[in-house]
């Protein structure tokens, strides 16, 4: 369950940026997620509940931009759409794609008071 | 106090809670990663191993691996070649780390408790307790968990992932995120082959699949075969991640 450390990690870049930019309160935090990066969004949101308990994000509500998987094909050159790791290239059918996108995990913005 | 990041200062809290009335609601952009804060720690012990000329591993792994049996027999070669320091990291006990003193390397165990994973913070705190001399190779042997560690940059050289030939060999590709994040593959226990139907050539397409780059070497921590591709690695791997 590494996405509750994930989850601790946003209240602790929230509560710096409210420090620095004086806000007291986060009505919406938005994230971005790559399909490909090892979060499981369910349990991110899960645990952010949980992991905002008590804090100026409490309450807030948590939107993820699930970013998709790109990578590119060692054999044939294209550039594709990954939906797994471990997917070959729907082009050519080789495996051994290399990814370009979609392992992000980022707080994109915030929405205070 | 700690002097790595200033944890358990009593220090005092910027951020409190009240309301301003009629101040409208504003975005604030942020566009920071949500590992900032480790990737900072991780700077900070990459920039402690640089300075020493360190040589840091994060070997990965499920439990049971043969982790720590490697280690023992790493430090066990390189003995009067290399000095060599270990990280151990466990969710409870420290018989691994005294596993390992029984060797003679100094060792430091981390327990996490709860915790499924290490990470940099952790690791900067049991740099503090650890000798290492100049040179040394440093191997932090995580968790026993193929999923969390990926995540988690410890501010190593590179992730070396250990898959022992008495799992199944379709595992890359259950877990790929963690044979996407190492450098190396290391096929353990390959003495037991003989006795399993387990198929070395897919286990290795299989990690390709997910990571055309990784390197794969076989060996056997207990009969000793392979260690010596093993150490050569050692030598020649590129310090830098």
């Amino acid at each position: 369950m590494h996405e509750m450390s994930l989850a601790e990690g946003i209240v602790e870049l929230i509560e710096e940026a409210a420090a620095k930019q004086g806000f007291s309160s986060v009505k919406l935090v938005a994230l971005e997620i790559g399909r490909l990066s090892s979060v499981e969004p369910e349990a991110l949101a899960f645990c952010f509940d949980a992991a905002t308990r008590g804090s100026i994000a409490e309450g807030a509500k948590l939107e993820i931009d699930n970013v998709p998987g790109r990578g590119v094909c060692l054999q044939c050159g294209a550039e594709v759409e990954m939906e797994n790791l471990y997917d070959p290239c729907p082009k050519c059918g080789a495996y051994g794609l290399r990814v370009t996108g979609g392992t992000e995990m980022r707080v994109k913005e915030l929405e205070v008071d | 106090m700690c002097t790595t990041c200033g944890c358990g200062e009593t220090g005092h809290q910027h951020a409190h809670a009240h309301t301003h009335p009629y101040a409208p609601r504003r975005r604030v952009s942020m566009e920071q990663d949500i590992l900032a804060k480790n990737d900072a720690h991780a700077a900070v012990n990459r920039a402690r191993f640089a300075e020493g000329g360190v040589f840091a591993l994060n070997l990965v792994s499920s439990p049971g691996s043969g982790k720590t049996t490697l280690l023992c027999r790493t430090i066990e070669m390189l003995k009067g070649r290399r000095a060599v320091a270990v990280i151990e990291g466990d969710q409870q006990t420290s018989n691994d780390a005294e596993r390992i003193r029984a060797t003679g390397a100094p060792a430091v165990q981390i327990n996490t408790g709860k915790g499924c994973h290490l990470d940099a913070h952790m690791v900067g705190h049991a740099l503090e307790e650890l000798p290492l001399a100049k040179g040394s190779l440093l191997m932090i042997e995580n968790v026993g968990n193929l999923v969390c560690p990926a995540a988690f940059d410890l501010g190593e050289a590179h992730k070396v992932v250990i898959l022992s030939v008495t799992e199944g060999e379709d595992k890359p590709i259950k877990y790929p995120d963690m044979f996407r994040a190492a450098h190396l593959m290391l096929l353990n226990k390959c003495d037991l082959l003989p006795h399993l139907s387990f198929d070395v050539e897919r286990a290795i397409r299989y990690a390709r699949q997910v990571n055309p780059d990784i390197e794969v070497i076989r060996l056997s921590a207990t009969t000793g075969e392979g260690m010596d591709a093993w150490l050569a690695w050692l030598e020649r791997a590129p310090v830098a991640a």
